[in-house]
């Protein structure tokens, strides 16, 4: 069971990297968000400083959210995500494999980034390293939530701005606690543990129920 | 007796009895709507002292409470339809849980919308980033998606079970979504909305509550089955008996 979902992490992985510019496209619109908020609202050490954390944040979610449309799109449209379905190996960890794949090249890259945002940000040090665990917890759940998402709304015109209305409301939990870790992050830095505690429930749940809902959507979205 | 319930899981032997109960909870509407509404402008205190004194205007209560009730008991209802039909394949169940999604949308902004009405004089802001007020529109977006995801397929059965399986991961997530705004941080929990507790509320008050809660229950139910007797209409076009129905109402 192990090598089916190592056989799918790696398959994924080679494709992507035979495409870069799609990896690379995610994590510039990230960037690019991130900087375009100091030009808005004023580059007032202060200001940003309080706005930082939630800024990246909700960039980390629209980069992350902008990705999903990729993750089961070209399967759909060769065939192969039919040929899964109907292997004899279940769907959920196939779901699984995808979605880590997804992470590795969508999510992780935002972590690795997010210490040179955080100074864009003038934050601190230890509040760029909260920052990146709370990320390295968080997005990976973004992934397993969109992944939901991206199944239900496969192959719809419109599916992009469709995915966001859907998915982003269930965000709102990792949102919440990823942003909010950072910014106690300042004050004491053992108040971070419960924000932390919760991302990683969060992170475990979904890891469990998330395959199983975006596999039966799957098999709705196909039949 | 044991009363065969798949019976009525037919579109078509549930169309006709939908009709018939739609002028029962019209009648039901108006009436419990005329009862609330004399009773709120009438019976009640024209003044609210105490911890936060509310002048004419906290009568605003009898339309939001009840919506934003039922805004929440509305998702239940169409989470709970859209579960059936995903477990025992039944079309009416679908088109139930569809049927419901506008009026609990309609609910929530009504709510939302005379909330902001409520919390200018009260609170002196339209709008705060109070839980109750974000998680209300949290389930706005939710309804909103349900939609969304409905209108955007064709296929009416890839539709439904899409839609539904939406719903059910959006109940799963509400108690979380709530928490999470409800209390953003884990150490410490405060809100600004006040505690409320329904054995505190003066009686004329409570009553008159009440009765617009079950007024809007009645709409709900009326608005409903209004929308669903046209969702089996346009669904069954083809079939024979809405060939029939529409040559009968043609002729009448």
């Amino acid at each position: 069971m192990f090598r089916v979902f190592w056989t799918v992490l790696k398959r994924d992985l080679t494709l992507a990297m035979r495409r870069r510019t799609d990896v690379l496209t995610t994590l510039f619109f990230f960037m690019i968000v991130v900087s375009l908020f100091p030009l808005g609202v004023g580059t007032e050490r202060k200001v940003l400083m309080t706005l930082g954390p939630g800024v990246v944040w909700v960039a980390a979610l629209l980069a992350s959210m902008l990705a999903l449309e990729r993750l089961f799109a070209a399967d759909y449209e060769d065939g192969t995500l039919e040929q899964m379905l109907l292997t004899a190996q279940p769907l959920s960890l196939l779901v699984l494999a995808k979605v880590a794949a997804h992470w590795l090249l969508t999510g992780l890259p935002l972590v690795l980034i997010a210490p040179l945002v955080g100074m864009q940000y003038h934050l601190s040090d230890t509040a760029i390293g909260i920052m990146m665990l709370s990320l390295l917890l968080g997005t990976p759940v973004l992934s397993l939530i969109g992944a939901i998402g991206a199944a239900l709304t496969l192959g719809l015109r419109g599916g992009g701005i469709l995915l966001s209305l859907l998915i982003l409301p269930l965000y709102i939990p990792v949102l919440v606690y990823g942003s909010g870790a950072v910014q106690v992050s300042d004050i004491a830095i053992t108040d971070t543990q419960p924000y932390l505690t919760l991302l990683g429930a969060f992170l475990m749940m979904a890891a469990i129920f998330a395959p199983v809902a975006a596999s039966a959507a799957l098999r709705i979205s196909l039949e | 007796m044991a009363l065969n319930w798949f019976k009525f899981a037919s579109p078509a032997s549930f169309y006709p009895i939908a009709g018939r109960l739609i002028p029962i909870f019209w009648v039901l509407t108006v009436a419990l709507l005329a009862v609330g509404l004399y009773w709120g402008f009438f019976e009640t205190a024209d003044q609210l002292g105490g911890g936060n004194p509310q002048k004419e205007y906290y009568r605003i209560i009898f339309i939001h409470v009840p919506a934003a009730w039922m805004s929440m008991w509305l998702y239940v209802v169409l989470v709970g339809w859209a579960a059936i039909g995903l477990v025992f394949n039944t079309r009416l169940s679908f088109m139930m849980a569809n049927a419901v999604a506008p009026t609990g949308a309609i609910f929530t902004f009504l709510a939302l919308w005379t909330g902001a009405f409520w919390g200018r004089p009260s609170w002196g802001t339209y709008w705060d980033w109070d839980p109750r007020l974000t998680s209300e529109l949290a389930l706005f977006f939710l309804y909103i998606g349900y939609i969304a995801l409905h209108s955007a397929i064709d296929d009416t059965r890839r539709a439904d079970r899409a839609a539904a399986l939406l719903a059910i991961v959006g109940l799963i997530m509400v108690p979380l979504i709530f928490w999470s705004i409800n209390c953003p941080d884990p150490n410490q929990c405060a809100a600004l909305h006040q505690r409320s507790n329904l054995m505190h509320i003066e009686g004329n008050i409570l009553f008159s509550m009440l009765i617009m809660t079950l007024a809007f229950w009645m709409y709900s139910f009326a608005t409903s089955f209004m929308r669903l007797r046209s969702i089996i209409l346009t669904r069954e076009a083809d079939s024979s008996w809405v060939q029939d129905i529409l040559t009968q109402e043609d002729r009448a």
